[in-house]
């Protein structure tokens, strides 16, 4: 991971030289107190321009007047950079947001004092004194290898006392726990002679890891010795039966076995074992120790046991995992068909899964690949969230797998070939969205991350131990060493168990990287507020409402005690805030040389948050009074943008800008390009940016580690497409409010503050870097987000925010022969603002398929669409709307008629779709009544833009949202089906199909479309609906222009809003209601969003399946 | 004269094949990622223009001097020069972008106009080689 580029930090003092310079000159402007009256600061408090310019003059301008200035200077830096000083980077505390699973542990501290190790699983066909771990082995005798209690008791208390009291407690109990292990000798079984099993025979899914195991997680650890399990193996079923039986009290299966009793005890020996070691582990020990005692019985479809025991999460008590006893001679033979198992271990295991796996999920494959007629299934719609397919992976390894909300291909089953994915004509690519707001995620804390020699590829829970002591790489195939820290499992407080570690049992997990992931020490938490303060802009009022928003929000900025925050407003000239420490009240500085934009003085602007609170305070109070004469209308942004970048440069951080109009004077002023009367035609739209300017400034900030989000208020058309690029490319995001005012648009004006909010006091990860990595074999080739792609696969994102999605195209560069599986891995390396340097790391694994039917069965069809809106974006920029519109059609059509050619064994009439696939032609219906891609009059050319970087930026859930929205009939909401979430009834409506013939005029409906939603009341609705939820009389009397529900005592009134918070709650931000009625000016947006409806400019969907019907059966 | 002509477009020629192997170089170099696209974007737009230009002159002089098939040999390429030099969105930095240069394979197919452009310079410089020693009045 490349880091950021080091700062410069003297460039503070050249800065306050180009002001001296530039105010002998004459051209910088006064200093101007903010509110008139005496300035503590200020040489001259009047606007003469000798006078202030004269004050300027002197060294550090102000800094004159107040000699305590350099002082500060220098006490700040320090704060800044040197770790020293309590509260910068050195944070031993547990950040609120996860609340559980922290692995917090000094690998070799702890193992250190576990060097007589107990590693069951290596002890399966070893010796037990196998000196695997290079420290003196002790193992000597059947004492079980547990350090004495003291010893341990001391490592506990001092892991404890080092790390956050959250993980202390759980690892005190686990230590009782494994105690007591130790002291019930009887648990072990008789057969297990080998030393250290007391202590390894039962290790209950610790609490200190509750989140990432689930609950009915039970790892079995018996570890019989070499010669036991041989004996077992060799005599089936003369093992003695209690095995089991002492340890079952002691950790009692949390849920009811689900397979027959157990019947041949010997095998739960084995099953035992493989309970803690990879398949791998266990296939190659099997094999090498099969090789004398062969068993020529074929292999059973039952094999997916020893899949099952992989990864110690073993669906069932150890106890009831030898369901069906062929399944031993079966797993031998398996064995049997590797006996070179180190050479082609990577693939058997998986191989075999794999095959059972398919054997195990048939029906849902053939669920994926129904052909359903589509001209006649006319309920298509399913009544509940579509849920992402699930992978056909053993059930085992898709437990592990990564969640689909965080990560997803639009193909989960990966085609073989290029030739493949050609042929099925389904476009194949990722879905992140990395940064996700997550209530359990584990971190772990160690002075090393494991990762891939090769390829750096992060350890990951889809790699293979080839033994104890090597693992492959399941993305570049590389033999690598675990190192020696790697050995203790600090869940378990075990030795030997590489493979139990955190980093291999979870796809989604946390690092906390060591000072070899940075260049420079981690940034400060910098945020800097960029207003328009030109007359449009007081007009509309948004000053005032973001200055309130930012001040109820100043605590609650993510930040430490580091956290620096400054301000610029522009109109045609460029004002700077000092806050100096020790002034009676910000002062404010103009510079009205726009040409060559420079930063008045060196230190002051930017300023710690909580030394100078009181004084940021009364600047937010005062900033939108200050303003209100202001009469200039020119809005110069480029130039603020400049003096933004300038002065974030040194640190990198966040910068948020307010605009309330098309950019006039000075660098990267725009022209007016919108021509109403064009906007019907598809053609000649401006899409494009009309300048570099801000793409040329978007990589400077990016490469100084500065976001810029943009705020665009404004009722005119702004160039959103030129102006949008500043966003795009630092990774920032973009808001736009069309025609912002603060009493003509009272709902835009709850949005503004609802988001704003959100967008304050959410996540952000500074100084960010994103790489994604794919098996050997695939390849990244088009990236979808906002960033700037800094090398083939590493993304370059100043800041990183959780609302954030990202997409990828991919192509299979070299065929996957010889592959199952193949596996993606996004990094994210950001710092916090707690200012930890922290990785992400999120793994997925998919099968591989050789024939165009498993393409299909394992098609994602909100993937797909989501991409294929990305690339639907690209193309109408690059080419044009029209281009776009058409490639989405040909889409729908190529695929289909693909699937017609290839797949379908009989041609029947109708359009047929695989049932993977019937929702397709309705989603791209969707997209293309969406106002990105709508053609007709009503999308004004920023709200188009604006959408389009929506596609771009969203995460898939609420581009789906956004896409295709969810309409629920609200008026007679039942308890039925209804979800308990904390004590709260949320009724569960069925999701109705987006027609108007849904709708009833005796009813009340919903719909959701992500960032907005619409409750639409029928003429005839119900009264008592009307009266128990709305609180009017009449439907005459439902106000226009309602966005809120009373908060009624009755049940309907309860219902209506627990249905509609619980909605809200699922996404970070704040849809609005509004409740529409029959001449509300905003039926037409509802009614727009009516999919399956023809419009006047575009097809109903039965005339869309026509048309594709027609094409695909040419 | 002739031979006037065919030094002068074999010097022109070494040019642009020096070229064609800078733009391979620094194209690499961005695969391999021994450099950021920025960097690499910014070096290679600025010897767009000279390469335009040189190829032009060399077009131009072909037409001049009545050299037909060299002409229309050279046509193709020069106009695509001018053609992709014209095209470039009024967003972009350039031919090359640092933005999209990663996006849709523009790498490879730089790459490849870059390989291919190496090639017909070389035939064109044997080519101007052997007319030259070829030309009656040859200086050498």
């Amino acid at each position: 991971h490349p880091t950021p580029p080091p700062p410069c930090r003297s460039a503070a003092l050249p800065g306050s030289a180009t002001c001296t310079q530039r105010a002998c000159a004459g051209r910088a402007a006064p200093v101007v107190p903010v509110r008139r009256g005496p300035a503590p600061g200020a040489a001259e408090p009047s606007g003469t321009e000798p006078g202030p310019g004269a004050a300027m003059a002197q060294p550090a301008g102000p800094a004159a007047a107040c000699p305590v200035q350099n002082q500060m200077m220098h006490s700040s830096d320090a704060q800044g950079y040197n770790p020293a000083v309590p509260g910068s980077y050195s944070h031993p505390k547990v950040p609120p947001h996860q609340p559980s699973g922290q692995y917090n542990y000094s690998g070799s501290q702890n193992v250190s004092q576990f060097n007589s190790y107990q590693g069951p699983g290596q002890t399966l066909n070893r010796p037990p004194v196998a000196p695997l771990s290079g420290s003196p082995v002790q193992q000597t005798g059947p004492v079980p290898q547990v350090p004495p209690p003291a010893l341990q008791n001391s490592a506990a208390i001092s892991s404890a006392g080092s790390f956050p009291p959250g993980a202390g407690p759980p690892m005190l109990s686990n230590w009782q726990y494994s105690q007591s292990a130790v002291s019930h000798p009887a648990g072990t079984p008789p057969s297990h002679l080998a030393p250290g099993t007391g202590t390894g025979s039962a290790q209950p899914s610790p609490s200190l890891s509750g989140n990432t195991n689930p609950p009915g997680s039970y790892q079995y650890a018996a570890s019989p010795g070499g010669p036991s399990l041989h004996n077992s193996f060799m005599k089936p079923g003369s093992a003695p039966p209690p095995v089991t039986q002492p340890l079952t009290p002691l950790h009692p299966p949390p849920r009811p076995p689900l397979g027959p009793p157990p019947v041949g005890v010997t095998l739960f020996v084995d099953f035992g074992h493989y309970n803690f070691c990879t398949s791998s582990i266990h296939l190659k020990y099997l094999s090498s120790l099969l090789l004398a005692t062969p068993h020529p019985s074929p292999a059973p479809p039952n094999l997916k046991m020893n899949r099952n025991v992989g990864y110690s999460y073993p669906a069932l008590p150890p106890g009831y995992q030898n369901t069906s006893p062929p399944g031993a001679p079966g797993m031998q033979a398996s064995a049997l068909q590797y006996p070179d198992g180190s050479k082609h271990f990577h693939q058997p295991p998986l191989g075999t899964n794999h095959l059972t796996a398919s054997m195990g999920s048939l029906s849902l494959q053939q669920e994926g690949l129904r052909p359903v007629n589509l001209l006649q299934e006319r309920n298509i719609l399913p009544t509940t969230i579509l849920q992402a397919p699930v992978p056909n992976l053993h059930e085992d390894i898709q437990k592990l797998n990564c969640n689909p909300e965080l990560f997803r291909c639009t193909l989960t089953n990966i085609p073989q070939t290029q030739a493949l994915l050609n042929k099925a004509k389904l476009p194949l690519g990722l879905l992140l969205h990395p940064f996700k707001d997550l209530s359990q995620l584990p971190v772990v804390t160690s002075s090393t991350i494991v990762r891939c020699r090769s390829c750096r590829t992060y350890i990951n829970p889809f790699v293979s131990f080839l033994d104890q002591r090597r693992w492959k790489c399941n993305l570049c195939y590389r033999v690598n060493d675990v190192p020696e820290e790697f050995m203790y499992n600090p869940v378990t407080r075990v030795y030997g168990e590489p493979h139990k570690r955190p980093e291999v049992q979870n796809a989604t997990i946390e690092f906390m990287a060591p000072s070899e992931y940075m260049l420079r020490p981690p940034q400060p938490p910098v945020y800097l507020f960029v207003f328009d303060v030109s007359h449009n802009a007081i007009e509309t009022g948004y000053l005032n409402t973001v200055c309130k928003t930012l001040l109820d929000n100043l605590d609650l900025l993510p930040g430490n005690t580091r956290t620096k925050i400054g301000f610029i407003t522009f109109d045609s000239t460029i004002h700077f805030y000092s806050l100096q420490e020790g002034l009676s009240q910000p002062q404010m500085l103009i510079v009205s040389d726009i040409e060559d934009v420079f930063i008045p003085m060196p230190e002051n602007l930017l300023v710690n948050l909580n030394e100078n609170k009181e004084l940021i305070q009364d600047l937010l109070r005062t900033l939108p009074q200050m303003f209100t004469k202001s009469l200039e209308t020119q809005s110069a942004l480029g130039p603020a943008l400049q003096a933004a970048f300038k002065l974030m440069s040194p640190t990198g951080g966040r910068i948020s800008v307010f605009q309330t109009q098309l950019p006039s004077v000075g660098m990267g002023a725009l022209k007016s390009r919108e021509e109403p009367n064009q906007r019907a035609t598809a053609k000649d739209i401006h899409l494009t940016p009309s300048t570099d300017f801000y793409k040329k400034l978007a990589l400077d900030c990016s490469g100084q580690q500065v976001a810029v989000d943009l705020f665009l208020l404004s009722g005119q058309y702004s160039d959103l497409a030129s102006l949008g690029c500043i966003s795009r490319y630092s990774a920032g995001s973009v808001y736009y409010y069309q025609s912002y005012h603060h009493k003509h648009n009272p709902v835009q004006v709850e949005k503004l503050q609802k988001e704003l909010k959100r967008y304050l006091t959410r996540k952000i990860g500074f100084e960010a870097v994103m790489r994604i990595r794919c098996t050997k074999g695939l390849s990244i080739h088009t990236f979808h987000g906002n960033f700037f792609v800094r090398s083939t696969d590493l993304l370059s994102l100043p800041n990183v925010n959780p609302d954030a999605g990202y997409a990828v195209q991919m192509s299979v560069e070299e065929s996957l022969t010889d592959m199952q599986v193949v596996s993606f891995q996004s990094a994210l390396l950001y710092t916090s603002s707690k200012g930890e340097r922290r990785i992400r790391v999120h793994t997925m694994c998919l099968p591989v398929v050789t024939t165009l039917s498993d393409v299909y069965a394992g098609a994602d069809v909100q993937a797909i669409t989501g991409l294929l809106a990305n690339m639907a974006v690209d193309r109408s920029v690059s080419a044009t709307l029209s281009d776009a519109r058409d490639a989405l059609v040909n889409a729908v059509i190529d695929s289909l008629s693909a699937y017609r050619s290839s797949v379908l064994s009989i041609q029947q009439p109708g359009l047929m779709a695989p049932s993977s696939l019937r929702l397709f032609p309705l989603y791209v219906l969707a997209l293309l009544k969406q106002k990105a891609f709508q053609t007709g009059t009503n999308a004004r050319l920023d709200e188009r833009i604006f959408t389009m970087c929506q596609v771009k930026n969203q995460p898939l859930v609420y581009l789906m949202l956004m896409t295709h929205p969810s309409l629920y009939r609200v008026d007679n909401l039942t308890d039925e089906g209804a979800l308990n979430i904390n004590d709260r009834t949320i009724p569960q409506p069925p999701i109705l199909q987006l027609s108007v013939e849904k709708l009833s005029r005796d009813g009340a409906y919903l719909m959701d479309a992500g960032s907005v939603m619409f409750l639409w009341i029928g003429k005839n609705c119900g009264q008592s609906f009307i009266s128990q939820v709305l609180g009017v009389p009449n439907y005459g009397s439902i106000p226009q222009n309602m966005t809120h529900l009373p908060e009624l005592e009755t049940a309907e009134s309860i219902r209506t809003i627990a249905f509609v918070s619980w909605l809200r709650e699922q996404r970070p931000f704040f849809p609005i209601l509004y409740i529409i009625k029959d001449d509300s000016p905003l039926k037409s947006s509802f009614l727009q969003n009516m999919i399956e409806d023809r419009t006047e400019s575009a097809l109903s969907y039965y005339e869309f399946l026509l048309h594709i019907q027609q094409q695909v059966n040419k | 004269m002739e031979s006037v002509v065919f030094i002068f477009s074999l010097i022109d020629c070494c040019a642009l094949i020096f070229l064609a192997v800078y733009f391979i170089i620094t194209l690499s170099d961005l695969e391999c990622d021994y450099i950021n696209a920025r960097s690499c974007c910014s070096k290679l737009n600025k010897w767009v223009i000279p390469e335009v230009i040189g190829h032009a002159v060399v077009t131009v002089l072909m037409l001049i001097s009545l050299h037909w098939f060299i002409f229309l040999l050279n046509l193709p390429i020069a106009t695509w020069n001018i053609y992709r030099f014209i095209m470039v969105p009024s967003g972009n930095m350039g031919v090359f972008d640092p933005t999209e240069i990663h996006n849709r394979g523009q790498l490879k197919s730089h790459m490849k106009e870059a390989m291919i452009k190496l090639g017909f310079h070389l035939l064109c410089f044997f080519m101007y080689l052997y007319r030259l020693s070829s030309c009656p009045s040859s200086l050498v």
